[in-house]
């Protein structure tokens, strides 16, 4: 693909061979899936981490206080750059003694940018979802118990239904972050839309031109994220009075 | 490839620490441009007229609603584009990364901390500037004495937790050839293939400059809630923000 010197940049948003729009295109798909599973992956991290919190366990809410602490004073760029450096060769090896794989395993820069984010993001919602649960009043899981129900019927049909509608603020706050975080993950060789915009702005040497049109992809990602969001908040909130 | 205490202690932390200044220069600098900025900004959200606030709008969407990482790249690598050789040659200086660095990361936080600002300006109590004006002081007068000392004291703990994702984001810099903390951790890791030494030292540089700012910022927040200290003799814990 040549751009001639005297041709409009807009035509360098042509679909197909002669422009970038496929690209960014592809680049968009690749970030919502890179952000979407590393927020699953997260959202039963955190599930896991507010249950070790919220345990009566000494032990386990230590580690769920670790956990998160750690987390939280580290840069996710060097997150990133430890789990898929560090953590993908230790999991390979734990792999491979457990004779589940051969040496020549190799993690893919999406698995480990997915296992990143899902890790750094699962330290958030932890404090999140705790927070949820812990606004749900006590007497409700009293009356529960009182009913007879056990721990997991407890869980779906009086805690789950409850916390969400407390947790979702930060939920969405934390599907925000996590779009605009995955852009790091670039940096590991991972393909995402922060990569398509580099790899049209070094061809063409247009930089501004290029990462603008990649910061207002992240914008429109962004903005309708928020419209979604808000539409499933207001939802969620259905069936309260708003006082 | 293992993990070797000693090398990492040794040869690894030194290096590292010796970079401690530069992120913190990042940090400072784009702490205080950032927050600075962060005042005229969330006025002009405040203001009625739709060429100040608009603006303002505009700013704070962009700075919340793109990567820091893609502006990061856009002010270096577009800047870079834009200046013409003559001015780069004039201003040898703007070679190094760190200005364009310092420039991203006080964009960003102006943006981030001006909507933080704005909340807190809404949250200062009516009666306090309905005194002043009764006593007479100008607009200004009445925004420099009560309006902004009373709002930074109210978003003063968010302004905190900002500043430690503001220790956090200086880490970005490493992309754009600035060897602080993370750069050089990066740099050594490529000359010597050394993964776990050179990346776990620079995660414990990161946990201990985070704690030493939170606890400067705890401080701080002490030294100027004194209206949120209880009164001596009472033990009615602080009202919350």
């Amino acid at each position: 693909m040549a751009i001639q010197p005297d041709q409009s940049l807009w035509l360098g948003l042509a679909w197909g061979d002669t422009g970038w729009a496929d690209e960014f295109a592809h680049g968009l798909v690749l970030t919502i899936e890179i952000s979407l599973c590393g927020y699953l992956v997260g959202l039963t991290l955190g599930m896991l981490g507010a249950g070790a919190k919220l345990s009566l366990h000494k032990s386990l809410n230590r580690i769920g206080d670790a956990y998160t602490t750690i987390i939280r004073a580290l840069p996710e760029l060097l997150l990133i750059l430890l789990i898929y450096y560090a953590g993908t060769s230790a999991l390979v090896k734990i792999l491979v003694f457990a004779g589940l794989a051969s040496e020549e395993l190799q993690i893919s820069p999406f698995t480990a940018a997915v296992s990143a984010l899902g890790f750094i993001y699962g330290a958030y919602l932890t404090d999140i979802l705790r927070g949820g649960i812990e606004a749900i009043h006590r007497g409700q899981i009293e009356a529960a118990r009182a009913f007879g129900m056990g721990g997991l019927l407890r869980f779906r049909r009086i805690i789950l239904p409850q916390m969400i509608r407390y947790a979702i603020p930060g939920m969405a706050n934390q599907w925000l972050n996590i779009t605009k975080d995955s852009s790091l993950v670039s940096v590991i060789g991972a393909y995402e839309l922060l990569s398509a915009g580099r790899g049209a702005a070094t061809a063409t040497k247009q930089y501004v031109f290029y990462y603008s049109v990649t910061a207002m992809v992240f914008l429109l990602l962004s903005v309708s994220s928020m419209v979604l969001l808000g539409f499933i908040e207001r939802r969620a909130n259905r069936g309260v009075r708003r006082v | 490839m293992k993990l070797d205490f000693a090398y990492m202690v040794m040869t690894v932390l030194p290096a590292l620490i010796l970079a401690v200044p530069t992120s913190l220069l990042l940090l400072g600098t784009s702490g205080i441009i950032g927050n600075a900025l962060a005042v005229p900004v969330a006025v002009a959200r405040l203001s009625r007229n739709p060429l100040l606030w608009m603006p303002a709008y505009l700013f704070i969407l962009l700075m919340r609603g793109t990567p820091l990482l893609v502006q990061m790249y856009l002010v270096y690598y577009g800047l870079g584009q834009v200046l013409s050789p003559a001015t780069m040659h004039a201003f040898p200086f703007l070679r190094d990364g760190i200005w364009y660095a310092i420039f991203a990361l006080s964009i960003n936080t102006a943006g981030y901390t001006g909507e933080i600002l704005r909340g807190a300006i809404l949250a200062v109590p009516h009666g306090e500037i309905e005194a002043a004006r009764a006593f007479g002081m100008s607009r200004f007068l009445v925004f420099w004495r009560i309006t902004l000392p009373r709002a930074i004291r109210i978003c003063l703990p968010t302004m905190s937790s900002e500043m430690i994702v503001l220790l956090k984001a200086t880490s970005l810099a490493s992309t754009v050839t600035v060897y602080e903390v993370l750069g050089t951790a990066q740099a050594i890791r490529v000359d010597t293939f050394r993964v776990y030494d050179t990346l776990l030292g620079a995660a414990i540089v990161y946990i201990g400059m985070v704690f030493l700012l939170t606890r400067l910022l705890n401080w701080i927040e002490r030294a100027l809630g004194k209206d949120r200290r209880p009164l001596p003799g009472t033990t009615a814990r602080p009202a919350k923000a």
